[in-house]
Order: structure tokens, then sequence, then C-alpha cells
């Protein structure tokens, strides 16, 4: 492969990144308009575009975030961690039984723990990621299960968690805040680290990477432990936003977090894919499932748009290079 | 001697899939209060067939080397679509039948056509396909529910006795006497198993193979990839629309229960690596995931029967299922993990 055509490439791969970041924009700028539009003619107001909707929006949005921050992670690997949904049950549950400040390291190490093992295994064993994780969110459940009993904790998550989760400040929500925190972190990690360089290097050829002198299996850990921690962080606020962990919190995470990840432009192969791309993608996804709620979309027609829209979506920008 | 050695070798995960099984139901059955009886043959059979479909469904892309998370959901859909027309009359029903069936291959269709021409990774598109065939299911059966025609449920549930007086023809009787009580699923399963066999020799079987060996080697052999991926997802919806059709005929009922769905997504899976399929592809077979599906859901029989006074007493508790289910096909992932300690070429174990 020549240089000429290596650099041609390399341009369009970045064009096809800027390109999946304006379609996101557009459609998150379309769903508003078409909400909009519902709320004028039902009810005569534009609440989709009040400032108060908008921020709680991006509240709940922030939850989905920081889960798809995590994926992010492991998605750019080219892996994937199915055991999202109970690592954040687990974290949750776990913590609030706990309670008081020492919660938050307790959640936050659970977390990295079960990320470790993850990466350990898929690194190590070099057991399929999808097949490990699955494994994992198996055992975490039944870990779970026989903890509570099968019933929904009793315990309530402790004051902080609340407050981080359904607080404001200055009229802006809490858990923004920690979104945002996490992800200036992870971008800084993605940019102007060699970790975050590896990580995408590892995407792209982990062959030439180890080849190169890195310790791979290393950014394989560290890229899973990050997920469980983000894992973890969400599943605290969770557990603050409804005052406390329950059974199943997390199982209306997973796909929609690897969802925002695939519709802001990451390629599930791995090797590509930005912030930026993620937390559009997330919001997208967070204000589609509202507006359909909105206009009282029965559970039927939101999943069949839902499907259609990721289909439409990456039908657009997502596509693979033909052979 | 040699070409049994290298038999084994071809056909470690099968072997060991089938040993797994007969241990587990081998455990399941002597501890059983009343042994091994046709009777508990033929209930177990029922519970495990529809799953055996959804494994044998995610064999196949898995096998070009993609992955097809909507096996749960074409199961749901064509579950609903049967609970709403198997409830009439006999032609009605055979109509119903085979609408059944061919919904089950459009949906595969689908996910070919959308991995094929709308060249999306597998897993994204079956992924949001899913939820594309959950929500029409939904469409159909809001609520649980629906009728299925009585007589046609028990005669495909029941065993070859009654499917045979359920067509007008009597039972089998004198030395022949015990193969009519042999359960329906145990024949329908053998038809997969016939019709998965016969793709694989087909010319269609060998290219899946071969794709998931090296699609660029394949494709530069004069594979035609597209038509060999899009059959491959068309069986695959085929196979999980059966597994679909027999879960409405099991419980004569509909249901769009999205947990559900998704949790025959994760066992198929699960069910096609303890059947010694590889994920990477181009590895494997389908007769492998039959005992991978048997596997799973014979673990799941002992805590059914096992002596709370043993040992192993806490298991009957049936809290502790879950957590045993996970903590087995965890092992068995990672001791089949084992050959990464013994290569000598560090560089063998990057795929």
């Amino acid at each position: 492969m020549s240089f000429a055509v290596l650099s041609q490439q390399l341009r369009r791969r970045a064009q096809r990144t800027e390109k999946s970041i304006w379609y996101t924009l557009a459609s998150i700028g379309l769903i508003l308009l078409v909400g909009s539009a519902y709320t004028l003619s039902t009810d005569g107001t534009l609440s989709f575009l009040m400032p108060n909707y908008l921020l709680q929006q991006m509240k709940i949005a922030s939850f989905l975030g920081i889960a798809a921050t995590g994926m992010m992670l492991v998605i750019l690997l080219g892996h994937i961690d199915l055991s999202l949904p109970w690592v954040l049950a687990t974290s949750a549950m776990l913590a609030t039984a706990v309670g008081g400040w020492v919660a938050l390291p307790y959640g936050l190490c659970i977390g990295a723990f079960v990320g470790l093992l993850n990466g350990l295994g898929v690194a190590y064993l070099r057991v399929p990621s999808m097949i490990f994780t699955l494994g994992m969110n198996t055992v975490l459940k039944g870990l779970m299960v026989v903890f509570t009993g099968g019933f929904a904790p009793r315990s309530e998550a402790p004051e902080w968690m609340e407050v981080l989760a359904v607080g404001t400040m200055l009229g802006i929500p809490n858990s923004l805040f920690v979104w945002t925190a996490i992800g200036i972190a992870v971008v800084f990690i993605l940019t102007k680290t060699p970790f975050g360089r590896y990580v995408y290097a590892v995407g792209n050829q982990e062959q030439a990477v180890f080849l190169s002198g890195v310790r791979t299996p290393w950014i394989i850990v560290g890229a899973f432990v990050l997920c469980g921690i983000c894992a973890a962080v969400t599943g605290m606020l969770l557990a603050g936003f409804s005052h406390k962990a329950y059974q199943a919190m997390g199982d209306d995470y997973l796909m929609p977090a690897i969802a925002a990840v695939v519709i802001g432009g990451t390629n599930i192969l791995g090797g590509r894919g930005t912030y930026m791309g993620t937390v559009l993608g997330t919001i997208t996804i967070v204000l589609l499932s509202s507006m359909l709620s909105v206009m009282q979309m029965p559970e039927a027609g939101r999943q069949i748009i839902y499907g259609a829209v990721i289909i439409g979506m990456l039908l657009v920008y997502g596509r693979q290079e033909e052979h | 001697m040699k070409h049994w050695r290298l038999y084994f070798k071809q056909n470690q995960g099968l072997l060991v899939a089938i040993g797994l099984f007969l241990f587990f139901y081998g455990a399941y059955s002597s501890l059983h209060p009343q042994g091994f009886t046709a009777a508990l043959f033929n209930q177990n059979s029922n519970e495990c067939f529809a799953l055996v479909m959804a494994a044998m469904a995610q064999t196949i892309p898995v096998l070009t080397g993609g992955l097809d998370l909507s096996v749960g959901a074409i199961l749901t859909l064509v579950n609903c679509l049967a609970s709403e027309l198997l409830g009439g009359t006999a032609v009605e029903n055979a109509i119903g039948f085979a609408a059944c069936l061919l919904a089950g291959l459009a949906c595969g269709f689908c996910n070919g056509c959308l991995v094929v021409y709308g060249r999306l990774q597998p897993i994204i598109a079956t992924l949001a396909s899913s939820a594309i065939f959950i929500g029409i299911a939904l469409f159909i059966r809001p609520t649980p529910g629906g009728t299925v025609n009585g007589d046609l449920a028990f005669a495909m549930t029941y065993d070859l006795n009654e499917a045979l007086m359920a067509v007008g023809l009597s039972g089998l009787s004198g030395s022949l006497a015990w193969c009519g009580q042999i359960p329906t699923t145990v024949f329908f399963a053998l038809l997969m198993a016939l019709i998965w066999t016969f793709f694989k020799r087909t010319q269609f079987g060998l290219e899946a193979y071969a794709i998931g060996a090296s699609a660029e080697a394949a494709f530069m052999s004069g594979v035609q990839v597209k038509r060999a991926k899009l059959i491959a997802y068309s069986l695959a919806g085929f196979f999980a629309g059966v597994g679909g059709l027999y879960l409405a005929l099991q419980t004569s009922s509909g249901n769009a229960n999205i947990p559900q769905a998704s949790a025959y997504t994760l066992n198929s899976i699960a069910a096609v690596v303890i059947g010694g399929t590889s994920l990477y592809g181009g590895m494997g077979g389908a007769i492998g995931s039959i005992f991978g599906a048997l596997v799973l859901r014979s673990v799941a029989f002992n805590f059914r029967v096992i002596d709370e006074q043993s040992a192993l007493g806490f298991l009957a508790n049936p809290l502790y299922q879950p957590l045993v289910e996970g903590v087995v096909l965890l092992a068995a992932v990672s001791i089949g993990a084992f050959w990464v300690f013994r290569i000598k070429n560090r560089l063998e174990i990057f795929k």
C-alpha cells in the first residue's frame, strides 16, 4: 500500500467520523422539531424546547452516557462488555447495603474488580469477550439473587447518591457534572496518554501493537477496569435516582449503551471512534425514547421505531467498505 | 489409528459437549425419584427443544464469522404469530404452520440483507433488527395469550404414538412398541439435524465455513460471499422460527416477553460455545450446538432433584440456580481456553 493510498484512506476515515457527528446532530434537531410540532399541535406548547425539559433529559442522559463511556472504551478495543447490567446492579446493591460515604469507594472497587476479572479472562485466557462477560453477567446475577434472596434489597440509597443523582447546582443537574467530569477524564485518557493511543491501536491491529513492545494484555485489562468503574458509577447514580437499588435495574442499559456508542460513529470492530460521537449518540437515544413516550406511543411502535432509527442511521454513515 | 485421532481432534468440542450432557442428564435421571421414564424424557425434551433450535440458528451466522443477536426476537415473533394462526381448522392450521415457518425465514432473510447489502456489522444489525422483531411481536400480541388448537399441540408435543393417531394411523405395537414412546420432539430434532447436515454438505454450507475461516481467501477462491451469507442468515431465521413455532405448541400461547427473548439469544450463544463452535467462525457445527443447549438445560434440571441433605444440598435452593449456571458457563469457556498456555509462539494467540 503506497503512502498516497494510505493517507487518502486516513482522510476518508476522518471525514467519516465527522459525518457521523453531523448526522447525529441533525437527528437530534429533527427529534426536537418533531417533538415540538407534536406538543404544539396537541396542547399548544413548545415543551420540547423548554430549558427545564432539556435539563431533565440531560439528567437522564447522563446515566446512559456514563455507562456508554465505559462501553465505548471496550468497543474501541474491538471487544464488548455484556456484563454491564449486573455490574451496575451489583455495585449499586452492595454500595447501598454498606451505606454512608464508604459506599462510594466500595461501589467503585466492585466495578473495578469485576472489570479486572473480565479483562483477565479476555486478555490472558483469550476467551471471546462476548461470551466471557456474558458468563460474568450471569454469575453476578446469581450472586445478587443469593445475596438479596430474590427480593429488592431493603436498604435505601445514602444521601450523597440522591444528591448526585437528582440534586441540582445553579439549576444544572449534578449528574450532568458527574458525566462531564468522567467525559473530560476519558477524553484526556484517550487523546493525551499512551494508554489511550494504545486502546485505539489495539483495536486496529493487536498483533502489530504487541510486536512493537506494548504489553497489550494490560491495555485490555485497563479498558475493562475503566468500563467496570463507569458501570458502577451509573449504578450508584441510578440507585440515588430511584432511592434504592433493585433487581434488573441495569437490564435497560445494555442495548442502549451499545447503540449509543455505535450511532456515535464508533466502529463496533474497534479502533475508530470519538467521544463526542458517543455523547451525541447518547443524547439522540434519550431524546428519541423521550419523544416516543411523550407521544404515548405503545411499546410495540417504540421498539420498531427504535430499531428502524438505528438501522437507518447506520445505513447512512456506518457501512463497511466493500472488499 | 491415525485418522481416529484426527477425528477426535477435529470434533473435540462436540465430544466434550456430548460427554457433559450424558454426565449431567445421567445424574439428573438417576437422582429423579421415578428414575428414567418415557414420560420424564418426554417432558424434558419438550423443555429443551426451543433452546436447541435457537442454538442451531445461532450456529450458522457464527460459522460465517458473524453473530445473530435477533435469534430470541425471531423466536418470540414466530411464537406470537403462531398463537394467532394455529387456533382454527386443520386447513387453516396447515396454512398457519407454513406461514410461521416462512415468517422465520423472512426475518432471517432481512437480517441477511442488512448484513450483505447494508454492509452493517452483524452484531449491531441484528441488535437493531431484534428491536423491530420484538416490536412486531408486541404488535401482534400486546398481552400474553392466544389460542392453539389443542389436538395439534398435543400431537406435536407428545410421543410418536400420539402423533400417528392424530393423522389417523394406529399406534406402534409389538416389537416396535418402545419406538412409539419416543417423544415427537426427538423426531423434530432429528429432522432439523438432517436439514443442517444437508445444508452443510451443499455448496452453501461449505461456503459458510469458508467465509468464517477467511472471508478474503473465500472471496479470492470464487465463493459468492454475499449469496452464502444471505443463505446462512435466512436458514438461521428458519431454525429460530421452528423454535418459536414449537414454543407456541408447547405453551399453547404466545408471549412477547423481552427478557425471555434476550435470554434465548444469550443462552443460544452460550450453547454454541459449549458445543465447540468457535466464535471467530469457520469451526464447529450445529450438532455440537444441539448438545450445548442440552447441557445448559440438563444442568438446570439437576436443581430440581438434588438431595437437600447431601453435600451439595444447598443447590436445591432455587436461589442458587442462576449462580451455578453462570459458574458452569464461565468454567466451561475458561477451561476450553487453556490452549493459550500450551502454545509456543505467542503471536499465535492473536486471532
